[in-house]
Protein backbone atom coordinates (compact mmCIF):
# COMPACT_ATOMS: atom_id res chain seq x y z
CA UNK A 1 0.00 0.00 0.00
CA UNK A 2 0.97 3.64 -0.38
CA UNK A 3 0.32 4.38 3.23
CA UNK A 4 3.61 4.82 4.98
CA UNK A 5 2.21 6.67 7.97
CA UNK A 6 0.75 3.58 9.58
CA UNK A 7 2.21 2.60 12.90
CA UNK A 8 5.16 4.96 13.12
CA UNK A 9 5.72 3.89 16.71
CA UNK A 10 6.80 0.43 15.69
CA UNK A 11 9.21 1.75 13.10
CA UNK A 12 10.94 4.23 15.31
CA UNK A 13 10.91 2.00 18.36
CA UNK A 14 9.97 4.89 20.63
CA UNK A 15 9.19 4.15 24.22
CA UNK A 16 6.06 5.29 25.97
CA UNK A 17 7.88 7.76 28.21
CA UNK A 18 9.28 9.91 25.45
CA UNK A 19 6.23 10.63 23.41
CA UNK A 20 6.47 13.73 21.27
CA UNK A 21 4.10 16.45 22.42
CA UNK A 22 2.00 17.79 19.58
CA UNK A 23 -0.09 20.91 19.07
CA UNK A 24 -2.68 20.62 16.32
CA UNK A 25 -3.34 23.74 14.28
CA UNK A 26 -6.41 24.05 12.09
CA UNK A 27 -6.67 26.97 9.68
CA UNK A 28 -9.81 27.80 7.74
CA UNK A 29 -12.82 30.04 7.38
CA UNK A 30 -14.92 28.55 10.20
CA UNK A 31 -17.87 30.28 8.56
CA UNK A 32 -19.43 29.05 10.81
CA UNK A 33 -17.64 26.47 12.90
CA UNK A 34 -19.52 23.14 12.83
CA UNK A 35 -19.45 19.97 14.88
CA UNK A 36 -17.39 18.41 12.11
CA UNK A 37 -14.54 20.89 12.60
CA UNK A 38 -14.47 19.95 16.27
CA UNK A 39 -14.80 16.26 15.50
CA UNK A 40 -11.63 16.41 13.36
CA UNK A 41 -9.63 17.40 16.42
CA UNK A 42 -10.98 14.45 18.41
CA UNK A 43 -10.24 12.02 15.58
CA UNK A 44 -6.73 13.38 15.14
CA UNK A 45 -5.94 13.17 18.84
CA UNK A 46 -7.21 9.59 19.13
CA UNK A 47 -5.17 8.60 16.09
CA UNK A 48 -1.89 10.26 17.13
CA UNK A 49 -2.09 9.09 20.72
CA UNK A 50 -3.15 5.63 19.58
CA UNK A 51 0.13 5.36 17.68
CA UNK A 52 1.94 5.45 21.01
CA UNK A 53 4.36 8.01 19.65
CA UNK A 54 2.62 11.30 20.39
CA UNK A 55 0.75 13.06 23.07
CA UNK A 56 -1.56 15.83 21.90
CA UNK A 57 -1.35 18.73 24.32
CA UNK A 58 -3.43 21.37 22.59
CA UNK A 59 -5.58 22.19 19.61
CA UNK A 60 -5.65 25.62 18.01
CA UNK A 61 -8.38 26.93 15.76
CA UNK A 62 -7.13 29.84 13.70
CA UNK A 63 -9.87 31.49 11.66
CA UNK A 64 -8.76 33.23 8.48
CA UNK A 65 -8.88 37.03 8.26
CA UNK A 66 -11.50 38.95 6.27
CA UNK A 67 -8.89 39.77 3.64
CA UNK A 68 -9.05 36.16 2.45
CA UNK A 69 -12.01 37.36 0.34
CA UNK A 70 -13.87 34.10 0.17
CA UNK A 71 -17.45 34.21 -1.05
CA UNK A 72 -19.93 34.54 1.78
CA UNK A 73 -17.20 35.08 4.39
CA UNK A 74 -18.74 37.04 7.24
CA UNK A 75 -16.79 39.32 9.59
CA UNK A 76 -13.94 37.72 11.50
CA UNK A 77 -15.23 39.00 14.83
CA UNK A 78 -18.36 36.87 14.45
CA UNK A 79 -16.45 33.82 13.25
CA UNK A 80 -14.02 34.16 16.11
CA UNK A 81 -16.77 34.51 18.68
CA UNK A 82 -18.64 31.48 17.35
CA UNK A 83 -15.46 29.40 17.49
CA UNK A 84 -14.92 30.53 21.08
CA UNK A 85 -18.45 29.55 22.01
CA UNK A 86 -18.08 26.20 20.27
CA UNK A 87 -14.89 25.31 22.11
CA UNK A 88 -16.12 26.28 25.56
CA UNK A 89 -16.98 22.66 26.28
CA UNK A 90 -13.55 21.37 25.27
CA UNK A 91 -10.67 21.15 27.71
CA UNK A 92 -7.97 21.16 25.05
CA UNK A 93 -9.20 22.92 21.89
CA UNK A 94 -8.55 26.67 21.85
CA UNK A 95 -9.19 29.58 19.51
CA UNK A 96 -6.47 31.98 18.48
CA UNK A 97 -7.00 35.40 16.93
CA UNK A 98 -3.43 36.08 15.80
CA UNK A 99 -4.18 35.27 12.17
CA UNK A 100 -7.25 37.50 11.93
CA UNK A 101 -5.40 40.31 13.68
CA UNK A 102 -2.92 40.53 10.80
CA UNK A 103 -3.46 43.41 8.37
CA UNK A 104 -3.53 41.12 5.35
CA UNK A 105 -4.09 37.52 4.42
CA UNK A 106 -1.25 35.26 5.46
CA UNK A 107 -0.02 32.02 3.98
CA UNK A 108 -0.75 29.05 6.24
CA UNK A 109 2.96 28.35 6.58
CA UNK A 110 3.39 31.72 8.29
CA UNK A 111 0.68 30.84 10.79
CA UNK A 112 2.45 27.55 11.49
CA UNK A 113 5.77 29.40 11.94
CA UNK A 114 4.19 31.89 14.32
CA UNK A 115 2.70 29.23 16.58
CA UNK A 116 5.84 27.14 16.43
CA UNK A 117 7.98 30.13 17.47
CA UNK A 118 5.55 30.99 20.22
CA UNK A 119 5.82 27.48 21.64
CA UNK A 120 9.60 27.57 21.41
CA UNK A 121 9.67 30.88 23.30
CA UNK A 122 7.45 29.44 25.99
CA UNK A 123 9.66 26.34 26.15
CA UNK A 124 12.77 28.48 26.68
CA UNK A 125 11.16 30.22 29.62
CA UNK A 126 10.64 26.82 31.11
CA UNK A 127 6.95 27.37 31.61
CA UNK A 128 4.17 25.01 30.98
CA UNK A 129 2.46 25.22 27.67
CA UNK A 130 0.20 28.20 27.89
CA UNK A 131 -3.37 27.06 27.76
CA UNK A 132 -4.58 29.77 30.09
CA UNK A 133 -4.96 32.41 27.46
CA UNK A 134 -8.40 31.31 26.42
CA UNK A 135 -9.61 30.00 29.71
CA UNK A 136 -8.25 26.48 29.47
CA UNK A 137 -6.40 25.34 32.54
CA UNK A 138 -4.48 22.24 31.78
CA UNK A 139 -0.92 22.05 32.86
CA UNK A 140 1.30 19.94 30.77
CA UNK A 141 3.45 18.05 33.19
CA UNK A 142 6.74 19.81 33.87
CA UNK A 143 8.56 16.57 34.18
CA UNK A 144 7.85 15.78 30.59
CA UNK A 145 8.45 19.18 29.12
CA UNK A 146 10.93 21.13 31.12
CA UNK A 147 12.24 19.56 34.28
CA UNK A 148 15.61 18.48 32.97
CA UNK A 149 17.45 21.59 31.79
CA UNK A 150 20.56 19.64 30.84
CA UNK A 151 18.55 17.81 28.21
CA UNK A 152 17.09 19.64 25.33
CA UNK A 153 13.62 20.74 26.27
CA UNK A 154 10.86 19.07 24.37
CA UNK A 155 8.98 21.83 22.65
CA UNK A 156 5.67 20.65 21.26
CA UNK A 157 5.66 20.05 17.58
CA UNK A 158 3.01 21.98 15.64
CA UNK A 159 1.17 19.95 13.02
CA UNK A 160 -1.37 21.15 10.53
CA UNK A 161 -4.76 19.51 10.93
CA UNK A 162 -6.90 19.39 7.80
CA UNK A 163 -9.38 17.44 5.75
CA UNK A 164 -8.46 15.52 2.63
CA UNK A 165 -9.87 18.36 0.51
CA UNK A 166 -7.18 20.72 1.81
CA UNK A 167 -4.40 18.24 1.14
CA UNK A 168 -5.80 17.74 -2.35
CA UNK A 169 -5.88 21.50 -2.87
CA UNK A 170 -2.06 21.33 -2.88
CA UNK A 171 -2.57 20.29 -6.48
CA UNK A 172 -4.49 23.42 -7.49
CA UNK A 173 -2.22 25.79 -9.44
CA UNK A 174 -1.32 29.05 -7.67
CA UNK A 175 -3.22 28.26 -4.48
CA UNK A 176 -0.07 27.16 -2.65
CA UNK A 177 3.57 28.04 -3.21
CA UNK A 178 5.62 24.87 -3.81
CA UNK A 179 8.17 25.84 -1.17
CA UNK A 180 5.34 26.38 1.34
CA UNK A 181 4.08 22.85 0.74
CA UNK A 182 7.56 21.47 1.41
CA UNK A 183 7.82 23.45 4.63
CA UNK A 184 4.31 22.68 5.87
CA UNK A 185 4.68 18.96 5.32
CA UNK A 186 8.41 18.48 5.80
CA UNK A 187 9.08 20.75 8.72
CA UNK A 188 5.78 20.60 10.59
CA UNK A 189 3.76 17.64 9.43
CA UNK A 190 0.15 17.18 8.51
CA UNK A 191 -2.70 15.25 10.07
CA UNK A 192 -5.25 14.63 7.37
CA UNK A 193 -8.75 13.35 8.09
CA UNK A 194 -10.21 11.36 5.24
CA UNK A 195 -13.53 9.65 4.56
CA UNK A 196 -13.44 5.93 4.04
CA UNK A 197 -14.24 6.10 0.33
CA UNK A 198 -11.72 8.81 -0.46
CA UNK A 199 -8.37 7.73 -1.81
CA UNK A 200 -6.01 10.28 -0.39
CA UNK A 201 -3.19 7.74 -0.45
CA UNK A 202 -3.37 7.71 -4.21
CA UNK A 203 -3.17 11.50 -4.31
CA UNK A 204 -0.08 11.40 -2.10
CA UNK A 205 1.44 8.71 -4.31
CA UNK A 206 0.78 10.75 -7.44
CA UNK A 207 2.30 13.94 -6.05
CA UNK A 208 6.10 13.77 -6.01
CA UNK A 209 6.69 16.21 -3.19
CA UNK A 210 4.11 14.56 -0.94
CA UNK A 211 5.38 11.09 -1.75
CA UNK A 212 8.88 12.15 -0.68
CA UNK A 213 7.55 13.53 2.60
CA UNK A 214 4.82 11.01 3.21
CA UNK A 215 6.25 9.93 6.55
CA UNK A 216 5.18 13.35 7.81
CA UNK A 217 1.57 12.91 6.67
CA UNK A 218 -0.68 11.17 9.15
CA UNK A 219 -3.79 9.93 7.42
CA UNK A 220 -6.74 9.38 9.75
CA UNK A 221 -9.71 7.41 8.52
CA UNK A 222 -13.06 8.72 9.57
CA UNK A 223 -15.11 5.55 9.63
CA UNK A 224 -18.25 7.30 10.76
CA UNK A 225 -18.78 9.84 8.03
CA UNK A 226 -20.03 13.13 9.32
CA UNK A 227 -20.17 15.41 6.36
CA UNK A 228 -21.25 18.69 7.92
CA UNK A 229 -19.81 21.40 5.71
CA UNK A 230 -20.08 25.04 6.68
CA UNK A 231 -21.46 25.65 3.18
CA UNK A 232 -24.34 23.32 3.94
CA UNK A 233 -24.96 24.97 7.29
CA UNK A 234 -25.09 28.44 5.69
CA UNK A 235 -27.46 27.18 3.01
CA UNK A 236 -29.81 25.67 5.58
CA UNK A 237 -29.68 28.83 7.70
CA UNK A 238 -30.58 31.21 4.90
CA UNK A 239 -33.42 28.88 3.92
CA UNK A 240 -34.73 28.84 7.45
CA UNK A 241 -34.04 25.13 7.98
CA UNK A 242 -32.85 23.63 11.21
CA UNK A 243 -29.13 23.17 11.83
CA UNK A 244 -29.57 21.98 15.39
CA UNK A 245 -27.16 19.14 16.23
CA UNK A 246 -24.91 20.18 13.32
CA UNK A 247 -23.43 23.14 15.16
CA UNK A 248 -23.15 23.51 18.94
CA UNK A 249 -26.23 25.10 20.57
CA UNK A 250 -24.38 28.25 21.76
CA UNK A 251 -23.27 28.87 18.15
CA UNK A 252 -26.82 28.45 16.93
CA UNK A 253 -28.07 30.99 19.47
CA UNK A 254 -25.34 33.42 18.42
CA UNK A 255 -26.24 33.06 14.74
CA UNK A 256 -29.90 33.74 15.47
CA UNK A 257 -29.17 36.62 17.80
CA UNK A 258 -27.02 38.38 15.20
CA UNK A 259 -29.01 37.29 12.15
CA UNK A 260 -25.80 36.11 10.59
CA UNK A 261 -26.39 34.11 7.44
CA UNK A 262 -28.66 35.43 4.71
CA UNK A 263 -28.73 35.56 0.91
CA UNK A 264 -27.11 38.94 1.26
CA UNK A 265 -24.20 37.73 3.35
CA UNK A 266 -23.69 34.84 0.94
CA UNK A 267 -23.07 37.30 -1.89
CA UNK A 268 -20.22 38.97 -0.10
CA UNK A 269 -17.00 38.77 -2.13
CA UNK A 270 -18.99 37.15 -4.95
CA UNK A 271 -16.76 38.41 -7.73
CA UNK A 272 -13.52 38.80 -5.84
CA UNK A 273 -10.48 36.62 -6.48
CA UNK A 274 -9.23 34.70 -3.42
CA UNK A 275 -6.25 36.41 -1.80
CA UNK A 276 -3.81 33.51 -2.35
CA UNK A 277 -4.68 33.40 -6.04
CA UNK A 278 -4.10 37.15 -6.33
CA UNK A 279 -0.76 36.93 -4.61
CA UNK A 280 0.60 33.72 -6.06
CA UNK A 281 -0.29 34.30 -9.69
CA UNK A 282 2.06 37.27 -9.98
CA UNK A 283 1.07 38.09 -13.56
CA UNK A 284 -2.41 39.09 -12.52
CA UNK A 285 -1.36 42.60 -11.52
CA UNK A 286 -3.25 45.04 -13.62
CA UNK B 1 -56.50 32.30 3.57
CA UNK B 2 -57.89 29.97 6.19
CA UNK B 3 -55.93 26.96 5.16
CA UNK B 4 -55.73 24.62 8.10
CA UNK B 5 -52.70 22.51 8.61
CA UNK B 6 -53.07 19.11 10.23
CA UNK B 7 -51.34 18.96 13.61
CA UNK B 8 -48.72 16.25 13.41
CA UNK B 9 -46.83 14.35 16.09
CA UNK B 10 -43.75 12.33 15.11
CA UNK B 11 -42.96 9.10 16.95
CA UNK B 12 -39.57 7.40 16.78
CA UNK B 13 -39.24 3.82 18.03
CA UNK B 14 -35.90 2.12 18.51
CA UNK B 15 -33.24 1.01 20.93
CA UNK B 16 -31.63 4.42 21.52
CA UNK B 17 -28.63 2.48 22.79
CA UNK B 18 -27.44 5.19 23.23
CA UNK B 19 -29.29 8.16 21.76
CA UNK B 20 -27.06 10.13 19.35
CA UNK B 21 -27.15 13.57 17.76
CA UNK B 22 -28.19 11.80 14.57
CA UNK B 23 -31.39 10.48 16.19
CA UNK B 24 -32.35 13.99 17.13
CA UNK B 25 -31.29 15.29 13.74
CA UNK B 26 -33.91 13.00 12.15
CA UNK B 27 -36.61 14.89 14.05
CA UNK B 28 -35.32 18.26 12.85
CA UNK B 29 -35.14 17.10 9.24
CA UNK B 30 -38.61 15.57 9.40
CA UNK B 31 -40.09 18.70 10.93
CA UNK B 32 -38.65 20.97 8.24
CA UNK B 33 -39.81 18.60 5.51
CA UNK B 34 -43.35 18.18 6.81
CA UNK B 35 -43.76 21.92 7.20
CA UNK B 36 -42.73 22.35 3.60
CA UNK B 37 -45.56 20.11 2.42
CA UNK B 38 -47.89 22.91 3.50
CA UNK B 39 -50.26 20.29 4.90
CA UNK B 40 -48.89 19.66 8.34
CA UNK B 41 -47.93 21.56 11.44
CA UNK B 42 -45.49 19.51 13.51
CA UNK B 43 -46.58 19.99 17.12
CA UNK B 44 -44.47 17.40 18.91
CA UNK B 45 -41.98 14.59 18.79
CA UNK B 46 -41.80 11.45 20.90
CA UNK B 47 -38.78 9.23 21.47
CA UNK B 48 -39.96 5.79 22.57
CA UNK B 49 -37.12 3.47 23.61
CA UNK B 50 -37.81 -0.24 23.21
CA UNK B 51 -38.21 -2.42 26.30
CA UNK B 52 -35.45 -4.68 27.60
CA UNK B 53 -37.31 -7.78 26.42
CA UNK B 54 -36.54 -6.88 22.81
CA UNK B 55 -33.48 -9.14 23.08
CA UNK B 56 -31.11 -7.14 20.93
CA UNK B 57 -27.39 -7.68 21.34
CA UNK B 58 -25.68 -5.15 23.59
CA UNK B 59 -28.95 -3.57 24.75
CA UNK B 60 -28.32 -1.88 28.11
CA UNK B 61 -31.17 -1.60 30.67
CA UNK B 62 -33.97 0.74 29.65
CA UNK B 63 -33.57 2.90 32.77
CA UNK B 64 -30.21 3.99 31.38
CA UNK B 65 -31.47 4.42 27.83
CA UNK B 66 -34.38 6.50 29.10
CA UNK B 67 -32.12 8.60 31.32
CA UNK B 68 -29.74 9.29 28.44
CA UNK B 69 -32.56 10.22 26.07
CA UNK B 70 -33.99 12.60 28.66
CA UNK B 71 -30.62 14.27 29.14
CA UNK B 72 -30.11 14.55 25.39
CA UNK B 73 -33.53 16.09 24.80
CA UNK B 74 -33.22 18.70 27.53
CA UNK B 75 -32.16 21.16 24.88
CA UNK B 76 -35.10 20.46 22.58
CA UNK B 77 -38.30 22.42 22.96
CA UNK B 78 -40.49 20.01 21.02
CA UNK B 79 -39.17 16.45 21.29
CA UNK B 80 -39.56 14.44 24.50
CA UNK B 81 -39.07 10.92 25.81
CA UNK B 82 -41.95 8.59 26.62
CA UNK B 83 -41.43 5.60 28.90
CA UNK B 84 -44.64 3.71 28.18
CA UNK B 85 -43.15 1.29 25.66
CA UNK B 86 -40.06 0.57 27.75
CA UNK B 87 -42.22 -0.16 30.78
CA UNK B 88 -44.27 -2.90 29.13
CA UNK B 89 -43.56 -6.41 30.37
CA UNK B 90 -43.05 -7.81 26.92
CA UNK B 91 -41.83 -6.27 23.70
CA UNK B 92 -44.59 -4.20 22.11
CA UNK B 93 -45.38 -4.20 18.41
CA UNK B 94 -44.73 -0.77 16.94
CA UNK B 95 -48.34 -0.58 15.78
CA UNK B 96 -49.51 -1.09 19.36
CA UNK B 97 -47.23 1.72 20.52
CA UNK B 98 -48.63 3.94 17.77
CA UNK B 99 -52.23 3.12 18.80
CA UNK B 100 -51.42 3.86 22.44
CA UNK B 101 -49.92 7.25 21.69
CA UNK B 102 -52.58 8.18 19.19
CA UNK B 103 -55.30 7.49 21.73
CA UNK B 104 -53.46 9.50 24.32
CA UNK B 105 -52.69 12.57 22.22
CA UNK B 106 -56.16 12.56 20.67
CA UNK B 107 -57.59 12.72 24.19
CA UNK B 108 -55.27 15.61 25.04
CA UNK B 109 -56.14 17.35 21.82
CA UNK B 110 -59.88 16.96 22.37
CA UNK B 111 -59.58 18.32 25.87
CA UNK B 112 -57.57 21.31 24.68
CA UNK B 113 -59.84 22.19 21.79
CA UNK B 114 -62.96 21.23 23.77
CA UNK B 115 -61.99 23.52 26.60
CA UNK B 116 -61.48 26.25 24.08
CA UNK B 117 -64.87 26.04 22.38
CA UNK B 118 -67.09 24.20 24.81
CA UNK B 119 -66.16 24.09 28.45
CA UNK B 120 -68.74 21.47 29.50
CA UNK B 121 -68.52 18.66 26.99
CA UNK B 122 -65.46 16.61 26.16
CA UNK B 123 -67.34 14.85 23.36
CA UNK B 124 -67.53 17.95 21.21
CA UNK B 125 -67.09 16.92 17.59
CA UNK B 126 -63.81 17.74 15.99
CA UNK B 127 -64.28 20.30 13.29
CA UNK B 128 -60.68 21.22 12.67
CA UNK B 129 -58.34 18.98 10.71
CA UNK B 130 -57.86 15.73 12.52
CA UNK B 131 -54.72 14.98 14.43
CA UNK B 132 -52.01 12.94 12.82
CA UNK B 133 -49.37 10.66 14.33
CA UNK B 134 -46.67 9.35 12.06
CA UNK B 135 -43.80 6.98 12.57
CA UNK B 136 -40.42 8.64 12.07
CA UNK B 137 -37.64 6.39 10.93
CA UNK B 138 -34.33 6.14 9.12
CA UNK B 139 -34.07 4.27 5.85
CA UNK B 140 -32.48 1.27 7.56
CA UNK B 141 -35.66 0.96 9.58
CA UNK B 142 -37.73 0.93 6.40
CA UNK B 143 -35.67 -2.05 5.27
CA UNK B 144 -36.73 -4.04 8.33
CA UNK B 145 -40.19 -4.32 6.77
CA UNK B 146 -38.57 -6.77 4.37
CA UNK B 147 -37.07 -9.06 7.02
CA UNK B 148 -39.23 -12.18 7.20
CA UNK B 149 -41.03 -12.59 10.50
CA UNK B 150 -40.11 -9.20 11.92
CA UNK B 151 -43.36 -7.56 10.90
CA UNK B 152 -46.87 -8.94 10.41
CA UNK B 153 -48.37 -7.82 7.12
CA UNK B 154 -51.48 -6.41 8.77
CA UNK B 155 -49.26 -4.35 11.06
CA UNK B 156 -47.29 -2.90 8.18
CA UNK B 157 -50.61 -2.14 6.53
CA UNK B 158 -51.88 -0.33 9.60
CA UNK B 159 -48.63 1.55 10.29
CA UNK B 160 -48.36 2.83 6.72
CA UNK B 161 -52.08 3.18 6.05
CA UNK B 162 -53.64 4.43 9.28
CA UNK B 163 -50.69 6.39 10.59
CA UNK B 164 -48.08 7.01 7.93
CA UNK B 165 -44.31 7.12 7.75
CA UNK B 166 -41.70 9.84 7.58
CA UNK B 167 -38.49 8.24 6.45
CA UNK B 168 -35.10 9.96 6.34
CA UNK B 169 -32.76 8.48 3.77
CA UNK B 170 -29.16 7.95 4.77
CA UNK B 171 -26.05 7.02 2.88
CA UNK B 172 -26.56 4.58 0.06
CA UNK B 173 -29.88 3.08 1.03
CA UNK B 174 -32.69 3.47 -1.42
CA UNK B 175 -35.97 3.95 0.37
CA UNK B 176 -37.78 4.51 -2.94
CA UNK B 177 -36.80 1.01 -4.00
CA UNK B 178 -37.90 -0.48 -0.68
CA UNK B 179 -41.32 1.10 -1.08
CA UNK B 180 -41.50 -0.01 -4.69
CA UNK B 181 -40.61 -3.59 -3.85
CA UNK B 182 -43.27 -3.91 -1.17
CA UNK B 183 -46.89 -4.27 -2.28
CA UNK B 184 -48.20 -3.04 1.05
CA UNK B 185 -45.91 -0.01 1.21
CA UNK B 186 -46.60 1.02 -2.38
CA UNK B 187 -50.33 0.80 -1.71
CA UNK B 188 -49.85 3.53 0.90
CA UNK B 189 -47.27 5.51 -0.99
CA UNK B 190 -49.12 8.82 -0.55
CA UNK B 191 -48.80 8.35 3.19
CA UNK B 192 -45.06 7.70 3.12
CA UNK B 193 -42.87 10.80 3.18
CA UNK B 194 -39.31 10.24 2.06
CA UNK B 195 -36.88 12.91 3.20
CA UNK B 196 -33.45 13.23 1.62
CA UNK B 197 -30.66 14.02 3.98
CA UNK B 198 -28.05 15.91 2.02
CA UNK B 199 -25.49 15.90 4.77
CA UNK B 200 -24.04 12.44 4.89
CA UNK B 201 -24.06 11.26 8.46
CA UNK B 202 -23.21 7.71 9.35
CA UNK B 203 -23.37 8.11 13.09
CA UNK B 204 -25.06 5.00 14.42
CA UNK B 205 -25.51 3.75 17.96
CA UNK B 206 -23.54 0.63 16.96
CA UNK B 207 -20.56 2.78 15.95
CA UNK B 208 -20.88 4.80 19.15
CA UNK B 209 -20.76 1.64 21.28
CA UNK B 210 -17.78 0.40 19.31
CA UNK B 211 -15.88 3.67 19.87
CA UNK B 212 -16.84 3.80 23.55
CA UNK B 213 -15.66 0.30 24.38
CA UNK B 214 -12.40 1.03 22.57
CA UNK B 215 -11.89 4.21 24.56
CA UNK B 216 -12.18 6.49 21.52
CA UNK B 217 -13.82 9.89 21.54
CA UNK B 218 -17.50 10.27 20.66
CA UNK B 219 -17.61 13.96 21.53
CA UNK B 220 -19.74 16.05 19.15
CA UNK B 221 -21.59 12.90 18.01
CA UNK B 222 -23.40 12.43 21.31
CA UNK B 223 -24.36 15.31 23.62
CA UNK B 224 -21.82 16.00 26.39
CA UNK B 225 -24.33 15.27 29.15
CA UNK B 226 -24.96 11.79 27.70
CA UNK B 227 -21.21 11.10 27.45
CA UNK B 228 -20.84 12.07 31.12
CA UNK B 229 -23.69 9.72 32.04
CA UNK B 230 -22.10 6.87 30.09
CA UNK B 231 -18.78 7.33 31.88
CA UNK B 232 -20.41 7.69 35.28
CA UNK B 233 -22.21 4.38 34.85
CA UNK B 234 -19.48 2.64 32.79
CA UNK B 235 -22.19 1.70 30.34
CA UNK B 236 -20.65 0.43 27.15
CA UNK B 237 -17.96 -2.21 27.52
CA UNK B 238 -17.01 -5.47 25.86
CA UNK B 239 -19.13 -7.15 28.52
CA UNK B 240 -22.24 -5.10 27.90
CA UNK B 241 -21.90 -5.73 24.18
CA UNK B 242 -22.10 -9.48 24.80
CA UNK B 243 -25.53 -9.13 26.38
CA UNK B 244 -28.23 -11.06 24.51
CA UNK B 245 -25.62 -12.66 22.26
CA UNK B 246 -27.28 -15.44 20.38
CA UNK B 247 -30.73 -14.45 21.63
CA UNK B 248 -33.56 -14.36 19.13
CA UNK B 249 -35.22 -10.99 18.73
CA UNK B 250 -38.52 -11.01 20.59
CA UNK B 251 -40.61 -10.04 17.54
CA UNK B 252 -39.42 -13.20 15.81
CA UNK B 253 -40.75 -15.45 18.58
CA UNK B 254 -43.78 -13.41 19.55
CA UNK B 255 -45.16 -13.18 16.07
CA UNK B 256 -44.88 -16.76 14.92
CA UNK B 257 -43.71 -16.63 11.38
CA UNK B 258 -45.30 -18.92 8.87
CA UNK B 259 -43.25 -19.12 5.72
CA UNK B 260 -45.06 -19.48 2.42
CA UNK B 261 -45.62 -23.22 1.72
CA UNK B 262 -43.63 -23.30 -1.48
CA UNK B 263 -40.44 -22.05 0.09
CA UNK B 264 -40.09 -24.60 2.87
CA UNK B 265 -37.72 -26.87 0.99
CA UNK B 266 -34.64 -26.03 -1.02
Amino acid sequence: MFDCSVNPAVESGMEAHNKTPVVLLSCGSFNPITNMHLRMFELARDHLEGSGQYTVVKGIISPVGDSYKKKGLIEATHRLEMARLATESSDWITVNSWEIDQPQWLETVKVLRHHSEELRAVGKKGDEVDLDKYGKKRRVSRSRLSSSPQLQRVVPQVMMLCGADVLESFGIPNLWKPEDIVEIVGRYGVVCITRSGNNIHKFIYQTDVLWKLCRKIHVVHEWVTNDISATHVRRALRRGQSVKYLVPDPVLSYVQEHNLYSSESENKNADVVLAPLQINSGASLS
Amino acid sequence: MAHHRIPLVLLACGSFNPITNQHMRLFELAKDHMHRTGKYQVVGGIVSPVSDSYGKQGLVPSKHRIAMAKLALQSSNWVRVDEWESQQQDWTETVVTLRHHYGRILEEYKQNTGAHTNSSGNTAPLTSPSLSLKLLCGADFLNTFQIPGLWLDEHVDEVAGQFGLVCISRGGLQPERTVHESDILSRHQQNIYLVKEWVKNETSATEMRRALRRGLSVKYLIPDCVIDYIHQHSLYTEDSERKNTGAVLRPLTKQVYQPPVDSVDD
